[in-house]
């Protein structure tokens, strides 16, 4: 009801996939640890550190019980998932080297992996980057064909930040444990919107971060198995010896409670708030559908993340539209890659027309989304696309029963 | 990324959407780009019996830029005569939208969109001639 009659602010935020805002009750947990506790939380001789390693040990907890993990000692703090991904890759890589120099991954993994993997293939490591459907799903099959003895690790995200496809990380999970190799996953844009325990689904390494689940940016976390088997990473960060020696430096002790608390609300009201959001997202995705033709959904129609929509509209291009509604802040691909004008090589690796990857738009929905917003944008969007391709060539050559793929175009 | 006020005022005010008769014998068409690259450019120029562009209109698919490159297009090619409209450069074309370098391609695009309409225009009169 209140939200009915509350003015719509602009631009309204649809971009939840590339960051969110901190959850106020994240803030006021936060708060008391930048001045009243802000002691250092390896400090063990006075009560300052003490309160701030006290309150270090009860984010760990809160963190560990998001994610299924056993011991709360397997939550490694770091920056942030680039962070993670790079101390779980490399980290393994460097540890066993002796045991093998085999990494296994996705060509849809995110940048923080697949540049990680490629610097590690400059110093002799092999990688093999597999290939998905059109649907942007792993072959667990394909996983399975590419392990030979010398593969260490396998990396496959349990979401995928630009289409939302969900990979199979339990049946995956059950080959490589199966076949004694290490599975890593990151997970960032899938905690607490789909199911995921690093018990159930055998995962060894787990990279997550705080900012994409209502938490501060500039804090994430590794999950590292201690037990059946136990992970041993070669840290990339020496100092203190602090994290168990897997993560020299400072804590961030503010950011970390946050990110605690953050664990601690989605664990306990994530479900409600998926079903939610999950609605939502379905009806923008229908009055689109309703409204036009010729678009395309991007990813798995099913198995795709609850607060993802990427879909594409033929004959229009994806910047031009969203510059026509910048009165919603979405992308056409993902913030990390936006900076470049090519179209995102999570499309092309899915088998997406570079036409139709030009006209993609992702938008991302969450805590803060409201219907309104919702019917707001989808009436917008419609609008904007329908001057877009009264404006478009294409449309009309495709209105006019033209197959634009029969055209000899002049590549530039 | 900024677009310049003018590459705004063109994306959201376009001049001379449109289609004209691609059959008419006085009417030369270009459409250039590639749909794999995100631009194609439709421009259609109209000329009459002295020579002189009495209508052009475009239809784009492509960022702001491109929309905006070929919408500057057609206003500058109404009035002109084939031989004048021969002579515009996609360096004016850039230099009045203030297109920032990764957009330089969208005048490209409409200087080539020139050149084949007023050439698609010629090989007709060419064709008419021999007739």
């Amino acid at each position: 009801m209140s939200e009915k009659t509350m003015a719509l602010k602009f631009p309204i935020y649809m971009d939840y996939h590339a960051t969110t805002p901190v959850d106020p009750r994240v803030i006021e947990a936060m708060l008391p640890y930048f001045n009243a506790k802000f002691g250092n939380a390896a400090s063990r001789s006075h009560s300052y550190g003490w309160t701030a390693e006290e309150a270090v040990s009860i984010a760990r907890e809160r963190v560990a019980a998001l994610i299924g993990a056993k011991n709360p000692k397997e939550i490694v703090f770091t920056s942030g998932a680039t962070e993670s991904d790079n101390l779980a890759i490399k980290g393994v890589a460097e540890f066993y080297k002796d045991k093998g120099n085999h990494i296994i991954t996705t060509k849809i993994e995110h940048k923080a992996v697949l540049d990680t993997c490629k610097r590690l293939e400059k110093e002799g490591y092999e990688v093999t980057y597999l290939d998905v459907g059109a649907d942007g799903l792993v072959d667990v099959d394909a996983v399975k064909r590419a392990i030979t003895d010398k593969t260490i690790l396998v990396s496959v995200m349990l979401a995928n930040n630009e289409v939302g496809t969900v990979q199979p990380i339990a049946e995956i999970g059950k080959v490589t444990r199966e076949r004694g190799i290490l599975l890593h996953s990151d997970a960032v844009q899938g905690i607490g919107k789909v199911p995921f325990d690093v018990e159930a689904f055998n995962v060894d390494l787990a990279s997550i971060t705080a900012h994409k689940m209502y938490g501060p940016k500039g804090v994430g976390a590794l999950y590292v198995r201690r037990s059946k088997p136990r992970v041993r990473l070669t840290a990339q960060m020496d100092g203190g010896g602090h994290e168990f020696g897997m993560r020299s430096g400072t804590l961030n002790v503010p950011g970390i409670v946050g990110f605690g608390a953050a664990a601690e609300i989605m664990r306990t009201e994530g479900a409600d708030e998926v079903k939610r959001v999950q609605k939502l997202r379905d009806r923008l995705l229908t009055t689109l559908e309703k409204n036009l033709d010729a678009i395309q959904v991007n990813g798995h129609r099913e198995k795709r993340l609850p607060h993802n929509l990427n879909v594409s509209f033929s004959f229009v291009e994806g910047e031009a539209l969203l510059m026509a509604i910048k009165d919603v802040a979405c992308s056409s691909g993902s913030a990390c890659t936006s900076a470049s004008l090519e179209p995102s090589y999570v499309l092309h690796s899915m088998g997406i027309g570079d036409d139709l990857a030009h006209s993609s738009i992702r938008f991302g929905l969450g805590r803060w989304t409201t219907e309104e917003e919702v019917d707001y944008v989808a009436d917008l969007v419609t609008k904007k696309v329908q001057k877009l391709r009264d404006m478009s060539p294409l449309y009309e050559m495709h209105k006019e029963g033209i197959d634009l793929n029969s055209v000899q175009w002049a590549a530039h | 990324m900024a677009y310049s006020e003018k590459v705004i005022d063109h994306y959201e005010n376009p001049r001379n959407v449109g289609t004209l008769d691609k059959e008419d014998e006085s009417v030369g068409t270009g459409l250039v780009g590639a749909p794999a690259c995100g631009d194609v450019m439709r421009l259609q120029i109209k000329v009459n019996d002295d020579g002189v562009i009495q209508d052009a209109k475009f239809k784009t698919f492509g960022c702001g830029s491109a929309i905006a490159s070929s919408s500057l297009a057609t206003e500058w090619l109404k009035g002109k005569t084939v031989d004048e409209a021969d002579t515009i450069k996609n360096s004016m074309i850039a230099e009045e939208l203030n297109l920032p370098p990764v957009k330089i391609h969208c005048s490209v695009l409409a200087e080539d969109a020139i050149k084949s309409a007023i050439a698609d225009f010629r090989a007709k009169q060419a064709a008419k001639r021999e007739k």
